[in-house]
């Protein structure tokens, strides 16, 4: 625990020159001062230039200026990088990645109670969320543990221990809170459970006891007492009581105090589960017990044993006795359960942090103060939840732990008074925090989504901002993020980031694309534009290209008049390719009279009537041809009078001006035909 | 399917693929590999689920996968396919394919061939190519075939440098993936809702044959070709409806069945077993879609649907077993739907299923939330 806070980690980026010069500009500077509270950055010598940073949603950009400290620019050349400075280090652990995707789950589930279920059974529920919450930080710490084992350089198996001693404080406090806020458990059975809590965290007791009982004579064993006090501190007596046995068969002269200190062991009355008997019933029975162990200790029963003499102390929970086992007590909170074990069995809750503060007082002794581990830990037994939450806010290097603690607490109803003056509340606002760290990530920003669904208030426009951020590198990829956007009616960001795949596909060439993704986003002006391309290419061609998806536009194709016309140009197309030339040409004229045809597109139509007008049989009628003569005039009286025609242009005028002529006349031939046959039709 | 272990690896697993068993030998499957995407840095691992009672004492319990070896692999894996036992292909999103040797001696894979730009754009400003991921790739030794954003089909010969052919444009939208139908053919679908037919033998870059779904241009994201039945097919899309498809006849789908709730990402048929289906898709959720229709009764009613299978089934009534096989169970155009069983097999909902792979009664599966799901007994 002595080094909770994690160091930023600083990362280099080469800086180009053009980055540099605009970043002259920047607005804030660091002070010195501020620069090495966090850690020194390598290579910027910050003595004699001025930095400048920006900041980023869970990092900061930080560079040299080329301004000295009297804010006087040199062109003396500098540190050419610009460095990342992360503050969630943790983000970016490997091994608590998987702490991070195992709690998403089962805070996702937690959500998803059902707030129905009341008494006993959301009690059950919830202490069964927080356990498998603790589990996933044990597995996380036996994992972190396993690493810094098999590391090779002592400074990674350094940076891995440290990790492991964080996570298993988060686990020590994550269990007290669990007892004392999400249990609740009351007078007894709360010991009991506080002294599980101990024995779990105090573990190297039953390594030492293999090892002892493995040895081939146990009693003689240079660990034996040892063993034997720390199995009594924790109150495992049976255990305790059968290593006495094996001492009681070894050396015969002191068999007859083992026996008496064991028959103590075996008679202390404790709370067993099944039980049915009421406190005041226990606190009786304790109180004679304690009364006989005292009386043995006044008779001198163990006096020609310390060892058993001190072993007798302890049960009688005497204090100086118990701070001579300092050592194997190893802190303070283990010290007040074995205190409390054997002086006070039947606790209140209300009353533990008396005991609590006076434990931590007789440990210390004055010599040390107490680290940031105690003082939670002592918030914890204060019942002061917002202290807790806030002490492991400032010590603790992610913010992982006090939100998923805090949404819990709120779960279980503890935080509904608080408020805090900015944002929502604190529930909302550690949950922010942990999702935009997770946002900030490479990969893990998947996971944030789900956090900031659950934030009634912020948690929508948080997500709508970071989400914009995602890099898009793969239509997977936009896809997932797209999904993640429709499913929460987030119809702006759908838009833009079609638009922006819309816009990557134009620069790609890839049209098809481009219009695939435009009709997703109903985006009506870029597939016009769109449109706009494929028609240019195909008068460039003479021929359509991703037919496949222009052929199948189907409802899609109303989305805007230029998409419409592609569609139905096409169609013309296909009619004329089936020969079905009537169809083909009441299409074509429609096309222009009904205006959706852009001008500057008619000649090209005008132009394909021509093979129309030739046919054999005749296909315009006259009233369809008075139409298209229409056209052609509109469109060659609209045209603009150039002042000064280059040579170009004139050949260009040339062209237009026979194609004008010849359609004139196709026109003019095919009048007199439909006439004609229009007439002896209705003749006959 | 009681017995599902799941596995935090810290890595977005995009693709799962059991290792092949030699035909004929009554191996399980033990080793499969996987891929990663959008991590810094992505690798493609083999896994073992062997006995691993003798290889580490420590931290594995029976059941438990654990690395064999692994390699990193430059962008994400957006496909990942076993060439042979030794060879697996990768596709990455820089537009590279990769063939990646495992030497089961000293347990390391090393890159055997490379195709570095088999997918990429060609922009119209800019004449030098910018890279395009490549979606989907399919083995048929010696060839391999790949399927990329550019929509182009590349078919390569695993001993060649150069592409054997390619049809450039092939698509105008996105291919999403690519299976081989009857060899020379190939099936690809897109992201407007086609399968599109594709034969080598024939030159040009038209498809042989187009299908699509009616009018609203779904995306399709996956597709598989039923094991016995060359012309069965299934393909997954993007509202998340499972669609089954004949394709010797007609240009839609035989049957559409409401299935997930977001992308499908993946479908299998089972490669032994083919009236077992799965499918895992984007909601979470991953699917045992059984067909198999065991119950007398059922089998001859659900016989009076397709044309096909009821004169079949008049002809040969008396094998029923034997036809069974024969007629695909998934043809038939009963609307009594009633016998296709569908089982959740995740047990509570995560992020994304992004792939899945069964071989024999061993089914893996890989999601965004960074765990690997391994079951060795689907049938039990």
């Amino acid at each position: 625990m002595e080094e909770l806070d994690g160091e930023p980690i600083v990362t280099k980026v080469e800086m180009p020159t053009v980055f540099s010069e605009s970043h002259q500009t920047a607005k804030r500077y660091l002070t010195k001062q501020k620069i090495e509270n966090i850690g020194l950055i390598p290579e910027v010598n910050s003595k004699k230039k001025q930095m400048c940073f920006d900041w980023g949603p869970g990092e900061m950009l930080v560079c040299e200026t080329s301004f000295n400290k009297k804010g006087k620019s040199e062109t003396v050349p500098s540190c050419p990088f610009i460095y990342i400075v992360r503050k969630d280090v943790d983000v970016y652990s490997h091994i608590l990645r998987k702490l991070f995707n195992e709690s998403h789950g089962i805070f996702v589930g937690l959500q998803r109670i059902e707030e129905e279920l009341t008494g006993k059974s959301r009690k059950a529920q919830l202490v069964r969320v927080s356990k498998n919450y603790r589990s996933v930080i044990r597995a996380c710490m036996e994992e972190m543990h396993q690493a810094a084992i098999a590391a090779t350089d002592p400074d990674s198996s350094r940076q891995f221990s440290s990790q492991v001693s964080i996570l298993s404080a988060m686990e020590l406090i994550w269990n007290l809170c669990e007892i004392l806020f999400i249990e609740v458990a009351p007078a007894g059975p709360l010991l009991l459970l506080l002294l599980d809590w101990v024995r779990l965290h105090v573990c190297e007791v039953d390594s030492m006891l293999a090892d002892v009982l493995g040895s081939e004579n146990p009693s003689k064993h240079e660990g034996f007492w040892k063993l034997v006090t720390i199995l009594v501190l924790q109150g495992r007596l049976d255990e305790a009581r059968q290593m006495l046995s094996k001492e009681a068969d070894a050396s015969p002269t002191s068999a007859g105090m083992c026996r008496v200190l064991g028959d103590l062991m075996r008679t202390m009355p404790v709370l067993s589960p099944g039980n049915t008997q009421t406190l005041t019933e226990l606190e009786l029975k304790w109180q004679h017990w304690h009364e006989e162990c005292e009386r043995h200790l006044q008779d001198g029963t163990f006096v020609s044993s310390p060892h058993l003499e001190s072993l007798c102390k302890i049960m009688l929970g005497d204090e100086a006795a118990l701070l001579e086992q300092k050592e194997l007590l190893s802190n303070w909170y283990h010290f007040l359960v074995t205190r409390l074990l054997y002086s006070h069995p039947t606790v209140k809750p209300i009353d533990l942090h008396f005991y609590a503060q006076s434990s931590l007082d007789l440990f210390l002794g004055g010599e040390s103060n107490p680290e940031p581990l105690d003082n939670i830990l002592m918030a914890a037994f204060e019942f002061d939840i917002h202290q807790v939450i806030k002490e492991c806010s400032i010590a603790l290097s992610n913010w992982w732990f006090v939100a998923h603690l805090t949404d819990l607490l709120d779960h279980c109803k503890l935080l509904q008074s608080h408020n805090l003056y900015f944002g929502s509340n604190m529930r909302e606002f550690l949950l922010l925090e942990y999702a935009s760290g997770l946002f900030s990530h490479h990969s893990l920003w998947q996971l944030g989504v789900d956090y900031f669904d659950y934030c009634p208030e912020l948690g929508r426009v948080s997500l709508e901002l970071h989400i914009e951020r995602i890099p898009l590198s793969t239509e997977q990829k936009a896809l997932k993020v797209l999904r993640i956007c429709e499913q929460r009616q987030m119809t702006e960001q759908v838009r833009s980031i079609c638009k922006i795949l819309a816009m990557k596909a134009v620069r790609n060439n890839r049209l098809g694309s481009a219009l695939s993704w435009s009709i997703r986003a109903k985006d009506a002006a870029f597939a016009t534009l769109v449109s706009d391309r494929f028609l240019r290419d195909y008068c460039e061609r003479g021929c359509f290209s991703d037919l496949d998806l222009i052929d199948n536009l189907g409802p899609a194709m109303m989305l805007s008049d230029r998409l419409t016309f592609l569609g139905k140009y096409r169609e013309f197309h296909r009619l004329y390719g089936d020969k079905r030339f009537v169809d083909a040409a009441s299409l074509l004229l429609s096309l222009m009279t009904s205006q959706i045809a852009p001008r500057s597109f008619w000649m090209t139509l005008l132009t394909d009537a021509l093979p129309l007008l030739e046919q054999k049989q005749v296909i315009f009628s006259a009233e369809q041809t008075y139409e298209l003569l229409r056209c052609l005039e509109d469109l060659t009286s609209g045209r603009p009078v150039h002042g000064e025609p280059d040579a170009q242009q004139l050949q260009d005028d040339d062209i237009e001006t026979t194609k004008v002529e010849m359609l004139r006349l196709s026109l003019a031939r095919n009048l007199a035909r439909a006439i004609i046959k229009e007439g002896s039709l209705e003749g006959s | 399917m009681e017995e599902i272990y799941a596995k935090f690896v810290s890595q977005k697993i995009s693709k799962t693929r059991w290792r092949p068993v030699p035909s004929g030998s009554l191996q399980t499957a033990e080793t499969f590999a996987t891929g990663s995407w959008d991590n810094e840095e992505n690798r493609v691992l083999l896994w073992s689920i062997g006995d691993l009672g003798n290889l580490d004492s420590d931290g594995g319990f029976e059941g438990d996968h654990q690395v064999l070896c692994g390699t990193r692999h430059y962008g994400d894996v957006m496909d990942l396919q076993f060439f042979d036992q030794e060879r697996i292909v990768a596709a990455s999103s820089t537009g590279c394919v990769t063939v990646f040797l495992h030497h089961p001696n000293n347990q390391t894979l090393s890159v055997s061939q490379q195709w570095t730009t088999a997918h990429y754009h060609t922009g119209p400003g800019n004449p030098s190519c910018s890279s395009a991921p490549c979606t989907g790739v399919v083995c048929n030794s010696p060839e391999i075939v790949t399927v990329g954003e550019d929509g182009r089909i590349n078919l390569f010969r695993v001993d060649h440098k150069e592409a054997v052919r390619t049809i450039d444009n092939a698509d105008s939208s996105t291919l999403h993936a690519v299976t081989f139908l009857r060899t020379p053919e190939i099936l690809t679908v897109n992201s407007i809702g086609q399968l599109k037919i594709w034969d080598f033998r024939q030159q040009g870059n038209e498809p042989s044959q187009i299908l699509s779904l009616t009018g609203d241009r779904v995306p399709l994201h996956c597709v598989d070709r039923h094991p016995n039945q060359q012309h069965v097919v299934a393909t997954g899309g993007q509202d998340g409806m499972l669609s089954i498809w004949d394709v010797r006849q007609g240009t839609m789908p035989v049957s559409l069945l409401k299935a997930h709730e977001a992308e499908m990402w993946e479908v299998h048929f089972h490669p032994s077993n083919p009236d077992h289906l799965f499918t895992c898709s984007e909601d979470g959720s991953l699917w045992h879609w059984d067909a198999s229709t065991d119950v007398p009764e059922k089998s001859s009613l659900f016989h009076q649907g397709g044309r096909n299978s009821t004169f079949l089934s008049h002809s040969i009534s008396n094998q029923a077993n034997v036809h069974q096989s024969l007629i695909s169970s998934w043809l038939s155009t009963d609307p009594a739907r009633d016998r296709i069983e569908i089982t959740s097999l995740l047990p509570n909902r995560t992020l994304s299923v992004n792939s899945l792979d069964v071989l024999g009664p061993c089914l893996v599966c890989g999601t965004d939330s960074e765990a690997i799901y391994v079951t060795r007994q689907l049938f039990s």
